[in-house]
């Protein structure tokens, strides 16, 4: 049994124009111990999945399917099992850490709070513990920073708050949606360590969501990419990266701008959008956008499988060949 | 090749709270004929500041911007009025720099009204073409509002309303950020394409490395208001003068599993501009920092290597 498993979950959300399938049959597992990278462009699901995961989707969207943590069904549990578990058992860092914090509570309150609620500490051990988190994830004299205002911080720390207190209860799972998008590249690179060595050292499990593949690439076990609202393409991340099998993987991949390349190299753009979620097409989503699709791919969605190796998925009829090592 | 920009000593300052934020102090540079200059740095170094002054749409307390051998910020407003149709921007969010309340058709066209092109038949003629230069099809998009557009479309609605009076210069001050990476290759595509149909000159303002590789013929780098090196990109990415553009080219993740990225290489995070440290303004983070970059600001000096550098202890 995995520590996450996500099975045939479906998230439908209504809109004035009919019913929106956000999340189209997401299968997913996740390990103790390991990082699962979520890639997609916006629209492509992965927050409306990470809320799944959560529970904490608008209310009102519509469930289906099962979501496992350590074998119980986060979909089927009464609301205060449920509250307990994602304090103490799953955390979630936000792409927005202005938002995410409350901006009119200092951030010695914020970090208190949770761990008086779920772990019952008295205040003054509540408080020690929180200065230490703070000194943990590198904030510069945290005895002071306590009573700072989220206001009073910059981007970086206010995100560097946000996972103390999400690490405040130990959790088994942090969820990290595009933590590190609002942020410099400087400071991203610092935020990205600081989760990777949370990750390592206290032996969690991470779901690292992002639209970017360079965060990922050095930083996973294991990628999922999504494109309108289902998995396409899964393995782990040396293996995707070197076989991608999965044209829209690759055409992402192609698509960005290269380091390396001369000024002025034509980038090999992916034409068209993505498909209207309200009015998905009956095929393959990517289809119409992709180079190598063919009649075959517009009949219908192929399955997420594993024709040739066990752990490399992907959705596709016509995947790009396996290239034989030189 | 002449400078079409040439940017000297200049200075934008803002009143905050009582006192002052410089945030671009004695910047110079040139932007030549046919060039894209790329302008690289974090938020709040003042990149966006520096675009916009060029344009004056803020004025500069002191310094010159001389654009096509006119110094900008002594002209009388009327003829800044008329310089503005060779000067024009881009801009990050394309859904807000659009009127909602305007169809597409008229959005583009605003320009050419204020130029004076009172021929409504040759105006719509005009829009039409830009339109369908951008990749839009006219027919389908002019009576349409900005809402019923995706990011990357009013993208190109932008760029067509900045390219239809025919201008010489245009900032772009991060016009492709807010974009997916699908859609953003289509858009940098197009800037590419659009600067050769037009024989533009571009200033494209960026914090993406990567994308500001794929267009710039030549880079600047910013930090807290200061340029910090400027050089030809393919120099400044293969041979870094200055220690904040290897901090820089090291912080950006590689999508490549192989390239483990080497923790540690950042660390802190950029100063309060409002009280900006003396000397080298980066010293409070930099590895080589010394006594003497305390005492004294590094000017701008050119390298043997072709590279311009602001730093006491260049890495070349």
């Amino acid at each position: 049994m995995s520590m996450l498993e996500v099975e045939n979950t479906i998230v439908d959300l209504p809109t004035p124009r009919g019913m929106l399938r956000a999340v189209d049959g997401v299968d997913l597992t996740l390990e103790a111990g390991k990082t699962l990278g979520v890639v997609g462009e916006s629209g492509s699901g992965k927050t409306m999945l990470s809320r799944a995961i959560l529970q904490l989707l608008p209310r009102r969207a519509k469930l289906s399917g099962a979501i496992r943590f350590d074998g119980q069904d986060m979909t089927r549990i009464p609301a205060e099992t449920l509250r307990k578990l994602r304090a103490k058992s799953v955390a979630v860092v936000f792409q927005d850490p202005m938002t995410s914090l409350n901006p009119v509570l200092t951030i010695g309150t914020q970090l208190t709070e949770t761990m008086r609620e779920h772990l019952g500490v008295s205040q003054s051990e509540a408080i020690s513990r929180g200065i230490a988190l703070l000194a943990e994830v590198g904030i510069p004299s945290p005895e002071q920073r306590m009573g700072n205002y989220p206001h009073q911080l910059s981007g970086g720390m206010r995100q560097r708050v946000a996972i103390a207190i999400a690490l405040s209860c130990a959790p088994k799972l942090l969820i990290a949606d595009e933590p590190t998008t609002a942020l410099d590249v400087t400071v991203q690179a610092q935020i990205l360590d600081l989760l990777a060595r949370e990750q390592r050292s206290r032996h969690m499990a991470m779901m690292l969501i992002t639209h970017d593949l360079g965060v990922v690439a050095g930083r996973t076990d294991e990628v999922a990419v999504m494109y309108a609202g289902r998995v396409v393409e899964r393995a782990p991340t040396r293996e995707l990266f070197h076989h991608m099998r999965m044209p829209y993987t690759a055409a992402l991949m192609a698509a960005l701008p290269k380091l390396d390349a001369p000024p002025h190299t034509r980038l090999p753009a992916i034409g068209g959008r993505p498909p209207d979620p309200i009015n998905p097409p009956p095929g393959c989503s990517f289809a119409p956008r992709c180079s190598y699709a063919d009649a075959v791919c517009d009949k219908a969605k192929p399955p997420l499988s594993a024709p040739d190796r066990m752990a490399h998925q992907f959705a596709c009829i016509r995947p790009l060949p396996v290239k034989v090592a030189a | 090749m002449t400078a079409l920009l040439d940017i000297k000593d200049l200075v934008v300052e803002f009143p905050v709270g009582g006192r002052v934020v410089q945030a671009v102090t004695r910047v110079s540079l040139t932007v030549q004929r046919g060039e894209t200059l790329g302008l690289v740095g974090e938020s709040g170094c003042g990149k966006s500041t520096l675009g916009r002054a060029v344009l004056q749409l803020y004025q500069p307390k002191s310094g010159a911007v001389v654009f096509d051998g006119q110094d900008l910020t002594k002209l009388s407003p009327p003829l800044m009025r008329k310089m503005r149709q060779r000067l024009q921007m881009i801009f990050q969010d394309p859904i807000a720099s659009l009127n909602p309340r305007r169809r597409v058709g008229d959005i583009v066209a605003e320009p050419l009204i204020i130029a004076g092109v009172t021929d409504a038949d040759e105006r719509l003629r005009r829009v039409r073409a830009v339109l369908t230069e951008v990749g839009l099809d006219p027919d389908i998009t002019m009576a349409r509002l900005p809402h019923e557009f995706s990011g990357g479309q009013c993208q190109r609605i932008s760029i067509a309303r900045a390219l239809i009076l025919e201008p010489e210069l245009i900032v772009c001050d991060e016009p492709v950020s807010a974009l997916d990476v699908s859609i953003r290759a289509q858009i940098v595509n197009l800037l590419e394409d659009m600067k050769d149909r037009y024989g533009l000159t571009l200033l494209f303002i960026a914090h993406d490395l990567a994308v500001v590789k794929a267009v710039s013929d030549r880079v600047a780098v910013m930090y807290l208001g200061r340029i910090c090196e400027v050089a030809p990109t393919e120099t400044l990415f293969r041979t870094p003068a200055h220690p904040y553009t290897r901090l820089l080219l090291d912080a950006i993740p590689m999508p490549d599993p192989d390239i483990r990225p080497v923790e540690g290489v950042a660390v802190g995070e950029p100063p309060s501009p409002i009280a900006p440290p003396s000397g080298c303004r980066f010293r409070t983070r930099c590895p080589r920092a010394a006594g003497r970059c305390a005492a004294e600001m590094p000017e701008l000096v050119a390298l043997p290597s072709g590279q311009m550098v602001a730093c006491h202890f260049p890495l070349i």
